[in-house]
């Protein structure tokens, strides 16, 4: 020991002491070992149940969007109301009051409906869209004017609502979508199987609408689609050429260590900031074109660079020496050896992490609010300038709706997000099982 | 020819030269039997070849199309009728809102006025005009360099090394995108900020506690003169971020200590990627989450025990966000952990010490700096991030520490005053850009000093 000061017990304890004391302490040490342990297992437990209860929650809201109530009735394609002069010409037919057509088969089945505003109140069960539904099957099939045909159609909002027993029915009327009367009428549709639950393939193949029973993802699913191709086009070339120019060819000097931190830093750049410089430089400075999927792309490839970067530069490193030396010394240039030899084999990773940073960028929506992309928009986006919505803003924007029925469709998108995701994610973790070496 | 189908015709005009130059460099040999002579492969004279068709032509189609639209607008104004022109500047972009609109074809010519639809018809014609100019010239460039690249082909040029060359700068230029990348983020926040402290002064965003952004439309309006004071924004900010760090930190430092040093590892194998499932879940669905279920249930539940809590409380958005962090601060505490090396845990273990006396006295202690750095991370993420809050908090700008109340955060109000439409000139929409350059400075210089101190400790072992 050195010469420092030394603290002396008064007395050296001898080993019994020390035995008993520790054995006293042991107990409430052995408790606090436990208490921690269980501390770490709540918390555990903690995160396990914040998943399931998430998952539970949006899957048990959303899976009704893909149900919606429809009404089975017996239509008769009047000539009277539709074609009148009797022209059979498409401009005529297709401006005929389709409206009425079903209004008269609904009277047909509560004859005892009578006045205005009692039929008004029958035929606000259908939905808003059912008349455009005889009007495509009419165009479609001129033959069918002055025949019957039986069709299920879409019910209202708040008939859907009801089905699904989202509505309490024992509310006072004035608080209620439906009235007394069409309550009945309800009842009366499903005693006698009229009125069902059916696949809602309008949610599945439609955009956007101001009504809940019309609105559908599809319109969003192409919208975000053309713009992760595009966004993939344009970050895996650039964030793998980018990699390997790091990895393989970058001097030790100042200015590849300023490219390195600023790729470290932009990966924690908030994504709105990368917003804020695509409303500034893309859309006000270069003039393109807002809510367009090519903006919205820009922003995303330079939004995912850093991930895609910092995953392909893990796989380059990966590939160890000995193939690169083989391969030169075969005679192989620098560049031929990368391109036949290290790209290939680093090539899983590589497309490990790019499916991952696209998984990001498909749930990514603060950026895309900044860029404009949140405008109504009902037709399915078909080019990359054209406005579009996409998946995590629609949900964004429903989710903002007043109407009730939104709430459902909310989830219901939530749920093909997910899907989207799921999907992707297990692309990553199989190509990664499938292909991954361990050197 | 559109600007996506001329890229397209490009890509088939290299393919051609690609073709052209491969089989240029054969000719020149005699054929496969003198491929010997030949200073490259094949391949790289047709490489050589496409990359001077495609290059330059490229760059040519780049500037063009970033410039085509201002040069056209100036154009158009110049022949736009004088009193139209000597509009004030918001007016006058008012005119060039409707012009643009007709040329997108979202309304139709005959709802603007006459001499905007002239504009607008004139601007399709020059646009049509620029296009086939394009297409002309682009196309022309590279047939021209495919008739000079082969020209050049003979035996003793070296193919390889000047495409070998041509790729290192490609890839050389690529990765200085990161760089641009800052420069225009800082570029474009710092600009549009500067414009909005020339009209209100950054002592007063940055000091002052009243938030309004509202400003008159009209002069004689009443009420609206929008003050800029900031403080509550920030506070709401910290509250949130707050709250989160007090769900996420023990939670994912706990669950972290216990997969790593007490799970079986079948149990770990398992637990791990369910809890990282809630970091790849999108923030649009917490702040679903947060709005639709959580926010309603605090509410129920404070009315029972007697407390009023706001339906957009910020107790609501900062258990949420907690919920998304506890990923990120699990697997940073997780990677700082398994970092310790095992003596310092062997040493532990002979002095007598239990399991959780080592980790909390030799571990965690061992561990700090990674975990400070870590959490410092997390700390960024919850002041940048936006959904959550956008959905689940307030838009009113209290000034208070109740977590039972509604406040707003930067993010928010960046999002409320830049989406929807308007004018690019107003201290309204400029706020944003000031909001905007605050949370880049603040989260840069947070990510900064928890990159640091990361790696100060990496370092410490290795």
């Amino acid at each position: 020991m050195s010469d420092a000061p030394v603290r002396r017990a008064p007395r050296i304890r001898t080993a019994h002491e020390t035995q008993t004391i520790v054995a006293k302490s042991l107990r409430r040490r052995y408790w606090a070992e436990r208490r921690f342990r269980f501390y770490g297992a709540a918390a555990v437990l903690l995160g396990v149940v914040f998943v399931v209860f998430l998952f539970v929650t949006v899957f048990s809201r959303g899976i009704g969007a893909f149900q919606q109530a429809q009404i089975k009735i017996d239509v008769f394609y009047d000539p009277a109301i539709i074609d009148p002069a009797g022209t059979r010409k498409a401009e005529d037919l297709a401006l005929a009051d389709y409206a009425a057509v079903l209004r008269e088969a609904l009277v047909r089945v509560f004859p005892d409906v009578k006045g205005r505003s009692a039929r008004r109140a029958l035929s606000r069960l259908l939905s808003s869209s059912a008349p455009f539904v005889l009007q495509r099957r009419v165009l479609a099939n001129p033959d069918l004017i002055g025949t019957n045909d039986t069709l299920w159609v879409t019910a209202s909002d708040a008939v859907d609502l009801l089905r699904k027993a989202k509505i309490d029915r024992r509310l006072p009327e004035a608080l209620r979508p439906l009235s007394d009367q069409q309550l009945a009428w309800f009842d009366q549709l499903a005693e006698r199987g009229a009125l069902e639950l059916k696949f809602n393939r309008t949610f599945l193949s439609t955009g956007d609408s101001r009504d809940p029973e019309n609105a559908g993802v599809w319109g969003a699913v192409m919208g975000s689609l053309l713009m992760l191709s595009l966004t993939l086009l344009l970050s895996f070339p650039i964030g793998v050429a980018t990699a390997i120019y790091l990895e393989e060819f970058a001097p030790q000097n100042r200015w590849t260590d300023l490219v390195e931190v600023n790729i470290n830093n932009l990966a924690a750049v908030p994504s709105i900031v990368f917003g804020l410089l695509g409303l500034a430089v893309f859309i006000n400075f270069f003039g393109l074109p807002r809510s367009a999927p090519l903006v919205g792309a820009l922003v995303l490839t330079l939004l995912t660079l850093p991930t895609i970067i910092i995953a392909s530069r893990a796989a380059i490193k990966a590939v160890p020496p000995s193939i690169r030396e083989a391969a030169l010394g075969m005679g192989a240039s620098r560049i031929q050896t990368i391109a036949h030899h290290v790209l290939p084999l680093a090539l899983p990773g590589m497309l490990t992490g790019t499916i991952i940073g696209m998984a990001r960028a498909l749930g990514e929506t603060a950026p895309l609010l900044m860029i404009g992309m949140v405008a109504f928009i009902v037709d399915v986006p078909h080019s990359f300038t054209d406005p579009s919505t996409v998946l995590p803003v629609q949900i964004y924007l429903w989710s903002d709706s007043p109407e009730r029925g939104f709430v459902e469709k909310t989830s219901g998108a939530i749920i093909v997000l997910l899907v989207f995701l799921v999907i992707m994610n297990a692309a990553a973790v199989f190509l990664r099982n499938k292909f991954e070496k361990r050197w | 020819m559109k600007p996506l189908a001329l890229l397209v015709s490009l890509l088939g005009l290299s393919l051609v030269a690609f073709w052209i130059g491969k089989s240029r460099s054969l000719a020149a040999v005699g054929g496969k039997a003198g491929i010997r002579s030949l200073h490259s492969l094949p391949g790289h004279y047709g490489l050589l070849t496409a990359a001077w068709c495609a290059l330059p032509a490229l760059v040519v189609i780049g500037l063009w199309l970033a410039f085509q639209d201002n040069i056209l607008v100036q154009l158009v104004t110049a022949h736009l009728p004088e009193p139209l022109r000597s509009l004030p500047p918001a007016e006058f972009s008012l005119v060039l809102n409707d012009v643009r609109n007709v040329v997108a074809g979202n309304v139709p010519a005959s709802s603007v006025d006459q001499s905007s639809a002239a504009a607008a018809a004139e601007y399709v014609h020059l646009q049509s005009i620029s296009r086939i100019a394009l297409t002309a010239l682009a196309l022309a460039i590279g047939v021209l360099a495919i008739i000079f690249a082969r020209r050049r082909i003979v035996p003793e040029l070296r193919a390889r090394n000047q495409v070998e060359r041509v790729m290192l700068w490609l890839l050389f230029g690529c990765s200085t995108l990161a760089v641009f990348t800052t420069i225009g983020i800082v570029a474009s926040v710092l600009f549009e900020a500067l414009r909005f402290f020339s009209q209100v002064s950054p002592w007063e965003f940055l000091t002052g506690t009243i938030w309004s952004p509202q400003t008159a439309i009209r002069a004689d309006q009443v009420g609206s003169s929008g003050t800029f004071g900031a403080v509550p924004l920030f506070a709401g900010t910290l509250l949130i971020s707050a709250i989160a760090m007090v769900v996420a930190v023990p939670t994912g430092l706990f669950s972290a200590v216990y997969l790593a040093e007490y799970a079986h590892p079948k149990f770990r194998s398992w637990t791990k990627p369910l809890l990282e499932i809630l970091a790849g879940v999108p923030t649009v669905v917490y702040g679903f989450f947060a709005a639709i279920t959580v926010g309603p249930a605090l509410r129920g539940w404070g009315e029972s025990v007697g407390l009023t809590v706001a339906s957009e409380s910020a107790l609501a958005a900062g258990l949420v966000m907690g919920i998304m962090i506890i990923p990120f601060v699990s697997s940073l505490a997780d990677d700082m952990i398994t970092a310790v090396p095992q003596s310092l845990r062997d040493g532990a273990y002979a002095l007598g010490a239990t399991k959780s006396e080592t980790i909390r006295q030799v571990i965690f202690r061992a561990a700090l700096p990674g975990i400070v750095g870590g959490v410092l991370l997390a700390v960024s993420r919850a002041i940048g991030e936006t959904m959550i809050v956008v959905m689940a908090a307030g838009l009113a700008a209290n000034l208070t520490a109740n977590p039972l109340e509604a406040v707003t955060t930067v993010t928010v109000q960046i999002v409320t005053l830049l989406v929807g439409d308007q004018e690019f000139d107003s201290p309204k929409t400029l706020a944003a850009f000031a909001l905007g350059l605050v949370l880049f400075v603040a989260t840069l210089a947070l990510n900064v000093l928890a990159l640091h101190i990361v790696r100060k400790y990496r370092e410490q072992y290795e």
